[in-house]
């Protein structure tokens, strides 16, 4: 432990461990960072019993408002609060300003290329992703062929994922382009730590998140067909057991807008409407939480009952907006990830701002044969796969279940990618009586109607088990309010 | 509104209000039974079967603790309290976002007070007990329904089921106590009698109101009288047919939309049926039929409402 704290810190860190990995708070000779000096003093100067009082507040206010989240695969207890960590997560403005640009760029230019690959498909013919790989995956949307959407927007809500290497720098781990969720918890996370450290977050100058469902509800307007200038705008749930059931409602809430199901939805005449007391009305723009498949029996999935039946004629008339677009899954397909580069610079003729992640696509045989035999160094994710589900990490995996995986890599190569354990950042979260550090991640969310919009902040979600490097929160992960700072 | 909420607004609300009545009726069927002068257990067991809509699988067993224990925490049961309760919560979660954080809490609390171990542990201890307790946290429900949410349309769909559940099970009730209520058992007069008058008017709480009426002196045609026709007491059938009359007025009114002549007639009937009779003309008459009369508009306004504000086709919709 270095020199110059003084002893409040000391106790406070405890035997907090630092090594190779990228820790938010302190620098690897032990020090403060500067613009986490503020927090340190003030966690170090509360009575240890103060904030565990703090903490039961905060846990006892999610109680009570019911934010929760569903998990899938178990029978009994599948409603669940999201867990909390008391600590904001610190973002410096120059930080920010970095990731912004970045994020901006990135979503600008996966926005260009859904509308080549849609209509004239020059990327492919130049060589520069290959054909195959759009035309095999599985969220290709053929029906989106020649298709004008409003605005030529196909990506309007979305949450990339970012990790701080041990560099300090910010990588893009994972772009989510189809029904990114988990803004409810950034909202949510706030109003709780604006009452838990109210005194500390003014002192800090943290720039205001709490604007988003404005900025939203401004984006979905933009979005709204010609000839609409009063459009009824509703949020699409696939219901109860949805797991992100309560973000739904939340959201419709705070926009004001209706909260509709399949079932609440008619088309006639190529037209949307929703069944209410007063009659049929008609529906204008449709926030969609529910994934392509099961949005139009008619057109994908037909076993579905969630969406509606001539969603899809509706929208390919122009007479209704969805959003996201049909087909967006393509662009944040994890084997094509590892091609957004070169998308950013064949669109926008620029470098990459935020970088990405080293790939390995198990479809080429090269690369397949050098995963095989390293899996229990690497991760491997299922391409089409998300909220932590079919994955394998190999340092924390057991024999039989590398053995499983790479039957399924052999079976079917190209729905899968490998990638180097990221040795990710960590930030102090408060355990037991102290501090401990937990890998984090930064889901900052963009919005995209008339223009790129950031709201300054995100969901930072931790894997709140030690040593773990999983933060979905259906896996065991929990979050953190995020503080980007003014200066 | 959409019509999916209206619909879960609606069953939660009569969700809750069948909860309520059932823990009403069996708490006066356990107290009734201490004093074993009068009926047998398994005969007040069946008339409280009856009263309640003649539920499957409630059958006698002989038992009257275990009969007790199924019909409030049995989760199958589709008359038990406990099947109520889910089914009201269940309703209100889907509507989350139309509903106030109060409402919701309270539901969630009382949903998790009939599911914790603690709630058998305290039946055992006191079936008195676990009963009121249950009625009290329905009647913040109710209370924080009244006080927390903007009385537009939402909150009266809930205030029609309410009430439309209300009328229904008063008139269910009357019709299987009104045979007695006019000719009792021999042994029944006096001391006995009394307690059965007493337990019929606690069954709708109206004990007390009946006194401020009345006074104490129980006769069974002012009885009748006062759970049919008063339009003062919450809990009469002539107070829940105005309510039902003012809730759908409120509904068009808020919406636009002109209730089918079918319903306007079908409550306007209703309304002038215990509106404009006097007890002695029921009397006269043939009294289990009107309570039926009464129980069956009462089903046909549930259907003419749902056909109208939920389920309609979607071509009568395309045609205004």
């Amino acid at each position: 432990m270095s020199a110059g704290h003084p002893v409040e810190l000391e106790s406070l860190f405890g035997d907090y461990p630092l090594d190779q990995a990228f820790d938010e708070m302190r620098e690897a000779n032990g020090e403060v960072r500067p613009h986490y000096r503020a927090l340190a003093e003030t966690l170090a100067r509360l009575p240890k019993e103060e904030l565990q009082r703090r903490k039961q507040s905060a846990d006892l206010s999610f109680l009570t408002q019911g934010i929760t989240f569903t998990v899938y695969g178990r029978d009994e207890g599948t409603e669940r609060i999201f867990p909390y960590d008391l600590l904001p997560r610190l973002v410096t403005a120059q930080e920010w300003d970095k990731i912004e640009r970045g994020l901006t760029q990135r979503i600008t230019a996966l926005n260009l290329f859904l509308r080549d690959v849609y209509f004239d498909a020059k990327i492919l013919n130049d060589r520069v992703v290959p054909r195959e790989l759009v035309y095999s995956c599985k969220h290709y949307r053929r029906q989106m062929r020649g298709l004008q959407v409003p605005r030529n927007v196909y990506i309007s809500v979305v949450g990339s994922d970012l990790l701080r290497l041990n560099t300090g720098e910010f990588v893009v781990l994972e772009d989510n382009l189809r029904v990114p969720s988990g803004v409810s918890y950034m909202l949510t996370n706030r109003r709780v730590m604006k009452r838990t450290f109210p005194q500390l977050f003014h002192s800090y100058g943290v720039r205001p998140i709490e604007h988003y469902p404005q900025l939203l509800l401004a984006t979905l307007r933009s979005l709204a067909p010609e000839g609409r200038p009063e459009p009824n705008i509703v949020l699409l749930t696939p219901g109860v057991f949805n797991s992100a059931y309560f973000e739904h409602t939340y959201l419709a809430r705070q926009m004001g807008i209706d909260l509709v199901e399949g079932r609440d939805l008619v088309t006639h005449d190529n037209i949307v409407y929703m069944r209410t007391t007063d009659g049929l009305r008609r529906v204008d723009v449709i926030y969609r939480r529910v994934d392509d498949d099961f949005s139009d029996p008619l057109i994908f999935r037909s076993d579905s009952s969630l969406g509606c039946s001539g969603l899809f004629n509706a929208y390919r008339a122009g007479n209704v907006t969805v959003t996201n677009a049909f087909g967006t899954g393509l662009a944040d397909d994890k084997a094509l990830y590892a091609y957004v580069p070169r998308i950013i610079k064949y669109y926008l003729d620029e470098d990459p701002i935020i970088g990405t992640v080293k790939t390995f696509l198990l479809s080429e045989d090269k690369s397949r044969q050098h995963v095989l035999a390293n899996l229990d160094k690497l991760v491997v994710k299922a391409v089409g796969e998300s909220g932590g589900y079919g994955m394998l990490i190999g340092p924390q995996s057991t024999a039989r279940q590398r053995e499983e995986f790479a039957r399924q890599i052999e079976a079917d190569p190209r729905n899968y990618i490998a990638q180097p354990t990221l040795d990710f950042s960590r930030a102090p979260c408060l355990i037991g009586n102290h501090l401990e550090p937990r890998h984090v991640d930064l889901r900052p969310y963009i919005l995209f109607g008339d223009k790129v919009n950031i709201v300054p902040g995100g969901l930072t979600r931790v894997a709140l088990e030690k040593g773990s490097l999983v933060v979905n929160s259906s896996q065991g992960g929990g979050s953190k309010d995020t503080w980007v700072l003014e200066q | 509104m959409l019509s999916r909420v209206a619909d879960s607004l609606y069953w939660m609300s009569r969700y809750v209000e069948r909860a309520e009545n059932t823990v009403r009726q069996l708490d006066v069927t356990l107290t009734l039974m201490l004093d074993t002068g009068g009926a047998s257990e398994e005969t007040r067991w069946q008339r409280l079967m009856v009263s309640l809509g003649n539920p499957s699988g409630m059958e006698w067993n002989g038992d009257m603790e275990s009969m007790a224990r199924t019909l409030i925490f049995d989760t199958v049961n589709r008359a038990s309290v406990t099947y109520c309760v889910n089914g009201a919560r269940e309703n209100a979660r889907q509507v989350r976002e139309e509903i106030s954080s109060e409402q919701w809490q309270r539901l969630n609390r009382l949903y998790h007070q009939m599911h914790s171990p603690n709630a058998q542990a305290q039946f055992r201890a006191s079936i008195n007990d676990a009963m009121a307790s249950v009625l009290d946290g329905i009647h913040l429900f109710k209370g924080v329904s009244d006080t927390t949410m903007i009385h537009g349309q939402g909150w009266q769909f809930i205030r029609l089921g309410r009430y439309l559940e209300r009328a229904y099970a008063t008139a269910t009730m009357l019709e299987v106590y009104q045979p007695e209520l006019f000719n009792p058992h021999e042994r029944e007069h006096s001391g006995y009698q009394y307690l059965e008058l007493v337990g019929l008017l606690r069954c709708c709480t109206s004990f007390e109101a009946y006194c401020q009426v009345y006074t104490a002196d129980l006769a069974p045609d002012r009885i009748l009288e006062f759970l049919l026709l008063n339009r003062d007491f919450p809990h009469a059938i002539r107070y829940c047919v105005d309510a039902i009359r003012d809730a759908i007025e409120s509904i068009q009114r808020t919406g636009g939309r002109r209730p089918p002549d079918e319903l306007t007639a079908v409550v306007g009937r209703l309304h002038a049926m215990v509106g404009f009779t006097t007890i002695s003309e029921i009397l006269s008459g043939d009294s289990a039929a009107f309570l039926h009369t009464i129980r069956e508009q009462c089903m046909r306004i549930h259907e003419l409402i749902y056909r109208h504000y939920v389920y309609y086709s979607i071509q009568s919709a395309l045609a205004v």
